[in-house]
Parts: structure tokens; sequence; C-alpha cells
């Protein structure tokens, strides 16, 4: 994916490769995009999220498509189709406990990647449309992500399924009709199973496709990086390859190793051990409790003793994400030249993770409390805050350019030659 | 700078504060924490226990409660029991099962190892109707779907390595096997119904299953007992053999792994010394620079 103003510097050898490249020329779109293209030479280990990103994806959808050869979506039968893909099929354990624990680790790595993103200013101008579409796969892995938690049919599936369906309804006017299509019934059961099925299977394409536009955007703007400051020239830059794409393999098969570890060692601790009972639907669980990537939405959802309130902040606590370019008033994008947002920043996080601790609790007493006090500061930080300390801020001095970022100001740098081990370990500060 | 640093700390303490107030839900004490020989990286399954467990889940637990989703051939395949083909042949042929012969007549004909456990009643409602209301649970599953919660920060711990723990179910079933007792003064009963320490809610309906003596184990070949014939050593063994039906494939699983992570270490370190190698010289061509796309920076 390249920029319509960008041409390719690659030059087909073969005749056939120039017969090709002068028809579609898709090698050459690919090498501008993934060979020559421009890196920022200061960007740290939080940049190779995106590649572990796509890693995730490939991941999830070759064991999903695996996986659904052997499942039935059928109430009757999911519960137990599942368990036949854990003791009978072979290797059948480790495609689903890899499905399972993928989902997870694919929200560990865009968590990382949101924080990374608020941290550095990546929302602000000029990408604020590959921002926005990232908000767009981020709810269309939450969809995902729900949908796929109902098909083991175990107690948490379907009572989290009915939960969630529920508070669909109190959306005025089509809420009812929401509910009805989501359920294919009055209530959770055989229809909803189908439907939530087919769709779990249709959204990874849909989320295949945004981030094929959230990488052509990418390529069109050039990334971000800590010091926020654009390449202005070559010396600023390396080629991605081989320096980022060594660089992102390296990084995505440390995260596998983290991913290896709780398939193999900790396969249930991120799930529950109530969906290991069967769904049903004359037995309520004590406590209903989303996934833990959900936790910080639903102590948000809980907050709010009005049921269409709670829905709205719960909803809105994902949508507002997507004004943060126009909220934030400053037009430094890092924090490590904010010394006052980068505060507010950690505090955000800080907040952000009591939600989800939160989420996780009954919702009663000062639990109840809490998250209210939380989930007003969640709002605060994007509706006072990100205007309020733009405006007041005193930034720090920025520097001239991201070469200085790495070998220090003043310094005389020729050529390409670069002190070793400079690049490689880019400047930390903050 | 320090208004903001003292603003974020006035809303962290306010918020943990209001936390912090909270009534006590009463709820059932912690399971004690047991050894179990598959617990941890380098976990197995004990064959003999699990042998024992099987002893007393046919001979005691069977009576009520299913395990559907367990077929006798799992009983000899690898990383379980260990029994060997012919006992499990022989075994599944003290069992009956149901099918349909060529006339659409229902028949009974001895299982196969191809069969799964057959249940003891026809369906839930029967199991409901000749328990007190509720169909006691199916096996199969049960020591992956019975947990308790261990709060922080042990359920950070819980997660890594050395520290790791993913035996509550387990430990929840040795404890209520062995959880019966007098109610304490002041408690309650029901008209039906009885205490258990680590039930939630104290009040179970399921009797005390185990008591000493009640099983005979194998003996060595002197005829002296291997280990205690002790309700402690029955709940124990009974509790590895539901760890092992509803993980069949555990210690695949944590020998493929241990292979994996390794692999997964050395190839990260490679990586990198080629990154480093990579990295020591920067240079070549970038092409397509838009400096102009931020000029309003």
């Amino acid at each position: 994916m390249s920029s319509a103003h960008a041409t390719s510097t690659y030059v087909p050898k073969s005749r056939l490769a120039k017969w090709f490249e002068s028809r579609l020329p898709l090698v050459g779109l690919v090498h501008s995009s993934f060979v020559a293209f421009p890196v920022p030479r200061n960007l740290n280990y939080f940049w190779t999220f995106g590649a572990i990103l796509i890693a995730f994806l490939g991941i999830q959808i070759i064991t999903g498509v695996w996986l659904a050869m052997h499942y039935d979506p059928n109430a009757s039968n999911a519960f137990e189709s599942v368990e036949h893909i854990m003791r009978d099929v072979n290797y059948g354990w480790l495609l689903r406990y890899a499905h399972a624990n993928g989902a997870s680790m694919f929200f560990v790595a865009v968590y990382v990647h949101i924080f990374r993103n608020l941290y550095y200013g990546s929302y602000k101008a000029p990408r604020e449309v590959l921002y926005l579409l990232g908000v767009i796969i981020y709810l269309l892995m939450m969809a995902t992500a729900f949908l796929g938690y109902t098909l083991p049919w175990g107690q948490m599936s379907f009572w989290g399924a009915t939960v969630i369906t529920n508070i669909l309804a109190a959306i005025p006017i089509v809420g009812d009709t929401i509910q009805s299509l989501l359920w294919g019934g009055y209530s959770v059961g055989n229809p909803t199973i189908n439907r939530f099925f087919s769709l779990h299977f249709l959204l990874p394409w849909m989320i295949a496709g945004v981030v094929v536009l959230h990488v052509w955007a990418l390529h069109v703007t050039g990334q971000n990086n800590p010091a926020g400051i654009p390449i202005k020239s070559s010396k600023d830059a390396v080629p991605f390859t081989p320096y980022a794409t060594v660089k992102d393999v390296f990084a995505v098969v440390v995260f596998m190793i983290l991913f290896a570890w709780f398939i193999f060692y900790q396969p249930n601790y991120l799930g529950h051990a109530d969906n290991y009972v069967p769904a049903n639907p004359s037995v309520t669980p004590a406590h209903i409790v989303p996934e833990w990537y959900f936790l910080p939405f639903y102590a948000i959802l809980r907050a709010v003793p009005d049921k269409l309130g709670g829905v709205i902040l719960m909803f809105g606590a994902v949508i507002i994400l997507a004004f943060a370019p126009w909220l934030d008033t400053s037009r430094v994008r890092s924090c490590n030249y904010r010394p006052v947002y980068r505060v507010f920043f950690w505090v955000f996080a800080v907040n952000a993770v009591i939600l989800g601790w939160l989420g996780a609790k009954p919702p009663e007493g000062g639990y109840v409390i809490a998250s209210q006090i939380c989930t007003v500061y969640y709002f605060a930080h994007f509706l006072i805050v990100m205007p309020l300390v733009g405006l007041f801020e005193t930034p720090d001095r920025l520097p001239g350019s991201i070469l200085e970022t790495v070998t220090g100001p003043g310094k005389q740098v020729s050529g390409s030659g670069m002190p070793a081990g400079a690049a490689a370990e880019p400047a930390k500060r903050g | 700078m320090r208004i903001a640093l003292l603003a974020a700390a006035g809303f962290l303490a306010a918020t943990l504060g209001s936390a912090g107030v909270r009534a006590d839900d009463g709820h059932a004490p912690h399971p004690p924490r047991e050894s179990w020989s598959f617990a941890g990286v380098f976990g197995r399954f004990d064959q003999a226990q699990l042998q024992r467990g099987f002893q007393v889940y046919k001979e005691v637990c069977s009576n009520c409660h299913s395990m559907r989703l367990v077929a006798f051939r799992n009983l000899a395949e690898e990383g379980g029991p260990g029994f060997t083909a012919g006992q499990v042949k022989a075994l599944a042929e003290t069992y009956t099962v149901k099918e349909l012969d060529d006339a659409g007549a229902e028949k009974e004909r001895p299982a196969r190892p191809a069969d799964r456990f057959p249940s003891p009643f026809p369906n839930d409602k029967a199991a409901a109707a000749a328990n007190g209301g509720k169909a006691p649970p199916d096996f199969s599953v049960l020591a992956k779907a019975r947990t308790y919660e261990r709060g922080f920060p042990w359920f950070v711990s819980d997660a890594l390595p050395f520290t790791g723990y993913s035996e509550q179910g387990v430990d929840y079933i040795h404890a209520l096997m062995t959880g019966y007792e007098e109610p304490p003064k002041g408690f309650e009963m029901p008209g039906s119904g009885y205490y258990n320490k680590y039930y939630p809610g104290h009040v179970i309906a399921m009797p005390n299953p185990l008591s000493e003596g009640q099983i005979t184990y194998a003996k060595n070949e002197q005829g002296q007992p291997v280990v205690p014939e002790t309700v402690e050593q029955y709940s124990h063994d009974v509790a590895a053999f539901m760890a092992w039906a509803a993980e069949p494939h555990m210690m695949a699983r944590k020998a493929l792994g241990l292979r994996v992570i390794l692999f997964l270490i050395l190839l990260a370190g490679l990586l990198y010394y080629v990154k480093k190698q990579i990295w020591k010289k920067i240079g070549g061509e970038v092409h397509g620079l838009q400096p102009e796309l931020h000029k309003t920076y």
C-alpha cells in the first residue's frame, strides 16, 4: 500500500517480472511499502506492536478456520463439540487453546498499541484517518471477541450473551428490533448461536479489510515516533527492510513466548471456570463477568443506575476515542515533551486498570461508588484534561530532528554512518 | 506539574478508599493447597494414582455422577491411567449400552472400548428426580468447572512461571470431599442437605460420599497396602483422576510447551543477534518521504 504520489524505486530485472510489473505493479507496491519505506530511526519497541497485531490476526484466522471444521454451532451440541475438539481431534487442544488465548493476546497487543498511540500523540494531524481506522478495528475486534466467547456455549457464554443482548434492548425505538434480530427468537437460544457463529466468521475478514486501509493510511503519512516530530531528511530514516523487518520479527517471536506460556501452562487462566459448565437457561451464575479485556467498559456500564444511561456511557467510552484528535489542543505530539499532560496520561492509564479491576467485582457498595468516580474521570480526561492542558501547558523544547534524538544535539554525523548501538537503543526519556 | 501530581494522588486515594468500603460477603474458606504430581511446568500424572482414582469413581461416584465425555478407550491412551488395551476391553464388557437393531428395536449389548461411559441415569430429569431435585454434575470437565477466587495479589502470581497455580478446581474438589463436618453452633440447617465447610453457602445436597476403609485398594506383592485406605487418600486419588478426565492431553501439552518455549527463546536470541548486526551500520536508500504532509505541524 503506497500513497498515490510515491512512485516505486523497484526495478524489475527479469523479462517475466517486467512483463508482470507493466500489467500490475504489485511487486513495486510491496517494495515501496515494505522495503524502501522510510522508518523513523528512533522508534522504540512499542512500535513493533503493529506487526504483532498482524501476526495475531493471522493466527486467529488460521486457528479459527480449522476449529470451524470441527465445531458444531448447535445449542444442544456446541459444548460437546468443543470438548470433542479438546479430546478427539489431533492437536485439537492446541488449536482451541491457541485460539482462546490468542484472542486475549490480541487484546494485550492492541491495548499496548492504543496506549502507545495516546502517549506519543500519534492520533494528531496528519494521522487522524489512520487513527479512526484503528478505532474501527478495535470496535470490530470487540464485537468479534464477544461473539466468539458465546460459541463454547458454557454458562458464561450463555449468560454473557444474555446480558449484552439485553442491554442492547435499552436503545430507544430500535433496541427491541436489534435484540430480536440477534436472538432470532424471544430469548438466547439455538438461532442465536447459529447467527453468532456466522457473524464471528464474517467479522475477522472485515477486520482484515480495515487493516489493509489502516496500513495504507500509515504508509501515506508515515509513522509517528517517540520524538513526535516528522522525518525531515533521509538521515532521520532507515529503510523498512531490513531495519524494521528484523526488529518486528524479533518482537513477534518474543511476544510468542508469552503466548506459548499461556497456551501450554496457563490455558484456562484468562477464562472462567463457569464456562466449563454447559449453558443452562434456568441457572444463573453467581457473578456474570465478561472477559478481562471488556472489564473497564463493564464497570462503566454498571456504574450508572439507569440502564439506558449505562449503555450510552459504555459505548460512549469507546466512541470518545474517535474524537481525541480534535479534543487534544496541544500541537506537541509526544508526551516526552509534555510535562503536565504526561502525568495525566499515566493517571488515565491507572484509572483504566482500576476500572478493569472494578469490572470484575460484584456491583455493590464501595465498588459501585469507585466505578462512578473512575467513570467520571475517564470521560473528564477526554472532555476536560485533553483540551485544557493543551492550552495552558508549556511544552519542553523539541529536538531539532529525529537524528538529534538518537545522536545527541550538536553532534555532526557524516553520511549514513552511526555510532553502533545508538540507533538500536533509541533515546529513552520520560 | 506538582498540582497535577497532587490531583492524581488525591483521586487515586479517593477511588481506592471508596472501593475498600465493602460488606463481608461470608464466603467459604479457601480450600487448602495440596501438592499434586501434575502441577507445574514438569507436572506428570501419577499412573497408579489415576488408577486408584478411577477405582474410587467406579465404586462410589459413578452411582450418581455421569462422565459422558470420557470413553473407555481413553483409559488406555498415553498420558492417562495407563490401563492396557486388554484391561479396557474387559472393563468395557462389564457395562451394557443401548443401540437400535436392524429392525429399529432398542437392544442392549456389552460396551466396547470406543463407547463412552454410560450414565447412571437415562437423562438429566431422571437424575434430578432421583437426587432431590438437582442432577449431580457430570464429571467430564468438573475439575476445570470449579474454582475459587484467590484475590489480589495472588491472581497475578498464579499466572507466572515458578509461582504459577492452576489446580484451584482440583484443590476445591479435594477440600469438598474432606470438608464434611458438624454445622457450627448457631448455623441453621435447612430441612435437607449436609453441612460442608468448603461448599459455597455450606449446605450441600450430596451426603458425605467417602468413609475410612470404604474402598479396598490393590495390595503390593507382599500383600501390604501401597497407600493408606483413608478418606484423605481416596479424595486425593479421585480428584487427580478428575483432573485427568477434564484434561486428558495435559501431559502432551506440557511436554510440547517446554520444547516450543525453548525453541522460541533460542530463536529470539538468534534474531536479537541478527538485529544487532543489522542495526550496527545504519544506512540505505529510503523512498517516499513526504515532508509536505507535515507542513501543518
